[in-house]
């Protein structure tokens, strides 16, 4: 790529405060794609009061307290219950029949954020008669996210959305068998988070960790550059076991990536995929 | 005016489809310029739009791809849902960011990025529309060093959106769709 110089310094700023998260707190945002980070950064620093990103840069380095408030806005994720129902009719028409075959299932939701996903998937596999055996790894890098996953409550006004969500991608029960409201809040059932294990994990710069035969990162992969979203890829392929799953978000794809071949299309339209035996 | 664009944004809104199609359908074959779209709308809708828009055009019209690298003499348009950001390699980039004035895409946010990315090389047009979406990101590519076109309000299907336009940036060229189809074609001979 060229360089286009001379840079503007704000530009120079950003780069020296990615590089001062990741020298002094391990969170590698170098090689996301930028304008988001900018954009988000920008939030950060107009709503934390700070003239310049230097000023910033160097409370962050100084003030440990800054971490979670400067990562909650680089990492905040809205997300919702069923998001893109036909995906999750797909899983339930086309994947499940795959994974009743297998006695004990591992399943990978990767950058879980506040929890959507998760509980999205295990509504799903309760439904499907699943539960028992599924072992869920809910994973994040963001410990406020990861906290929020694990609670397991949202707003209520979300729940119309949720509902009808879950009914479009074929729900065998009512979403109102899942949570109790009170209060403009509503707690989900903690049966669903039983077999769930919630862990702080980096695409970036963590590796492999267990064998999967089902891998759920949607809308993750948009937020890296080509090369990161390569890495998380070459990852995605080595903790799957042999014909397990991948599904991404519907305007990411393995086109263009080095690994696209050890995946077959699965789904096509709804971007599940299948691993390849080696 | 600025220096001569190297590409060209758009926004628009309510009433964006008939707007649209009468700036672009006009647009030759050798139109040289990248044209980044965005229109809102409804967030569970299989975009047609591109596929629409490419029947009536004569250049290349598509729905905007993850990282794919921007090129000459195309049109693109955001995905629903996502909003579409231009990357300082001059690369498209896709997010599922929240919504900003209740709007994913958001005009503000692919016009405040491709200010960043292509400066005083950028035209920004803000065309019809009923809410405020554009207004901030058209005033970022003024302040960028580029330039910013409005639909003239009075001709708008909703004028809402060219007025909250033309307010946040007062010194924007103001014409109608027809005014604007001529000046792209003029801007985007080889």
């Amino acid at each position: 790529m060229k360089e286009t110089a001379p840079q503007k310094i704000e530009d120079i700023e950003i780069r020296l405060l990615l590089e001062a998260l990741y020298l002094k707190y391990h969170y590698d945002f170098r090689n996301y794609a930028m304008a988001s980070v900018k954009r988000r950064l920008r939030q950060a620093r107009e709503q934390l009061g700070f003239d310049t990103f230097s000023a910033m840069q160097e409370r962050l380095l100084h003030e440990p307290a800054m971490l979670p408030r400067i990562l909650g806005y680089l990492t905040v994720q809205v997300s919702e219950m069923f998001r893109d129902p036909s995906y999750f009719r797909a899983l339930r028409e086309k994947v499940v029949p795959h994974l009743r075959t297998y006695p004990s299932l591992r399943v990978w939701i990767a950058g879980c954020s506040g929890g959507e996903e998760l509980y999205s998937f295990s509504i799903l596999f309760r439904e499907e008669g699943l539960e028992e055996r599924t072992l869920f790894y809910a994973t994040d890098i963001n410990p406020d996210a990861l906290h929020a996953a694990e609670a397991g409550v949202f707003a209520v006004d979300r729940l119309q959305l949720f509902t009808e969500n879950h009914r479009k991608s074929g729900g065998k029960s009512s979403l109102s068998d899942y949570y109790q409201a009170a209060y403009g809040r509503a707690s989900f059932d903690k049966g669903l988070r039983r077999n769930v294990v919630f862990s702080d994990h980096s695409l970036v710069t963590d590796a492999v960790f267990a064998e999967m035969q089902l891998i759920s990162c949607r809308n993750v992969l948009i937020y890296f550059d080509r090369n990161l979203q390569d890495r998380a890829l070459g990852l995605f392929k080595d903790s799957l076991a042999r014909r397990g799953f991948l599904g991404l978000g519907a305007k990411e794809s393995l086109r263009f990536s080095e690994h696209a071949g050890a995946f077959v299309d699965f789904v096509r339209e709804e971007k599940i995929y299948q691993r390849r035996a080696p | 005016m600025s220096a001569s664009p190297q590409a060209v944004v758009i926004g628009s809104s309510a009433g964006a489809l008939e707007a649209l199609s009468r700036i672009l359908s006009v647009l030759p074959a050798t139109f040289i310029l990248p044209v980044i779209a965005v229109v809102h709308l409804p967030p569970d809708k299989r975009s047609i739009l591109a596929e629409l828009l490419q029947a009536r055009c004569a250049v290349r019209v598509r729905e905007a791809e993850d990282k794919e690298p921007i090129t000459p003499g195309t049109i693109y348009f955001a995905p629903p849902d996502y909003h579409l950001l231009v990357e300082m390699d001059r690369s498209l980039s896709l997010s599922s960011d929240e919504p900003v004035l209740f709007s994913r895409p958001s005009i503000d946010v692919l016009f405040e990025s491709a200010a960043d990315a292509y400066g005083c090389g950028l035209l920004g047009v803000v065309l019809t529309g009923a809410n405020h979406d554009g207004a901030r990101g058209l005033n970022a590519i003024v302040e960028g060093g580029g330039s910013a076109i409005v639909q003239d309000p009075d001709s708008a299907f909703a004028p809402a959106m060219p007025q909250a336009a033309i307010e946040a940036c007062p010194n924007a060229r103001v014409l109608s769709v027809d005014a604007i189809a001529s000046y792209l074609q003029e801007i985007g001979r080889s």
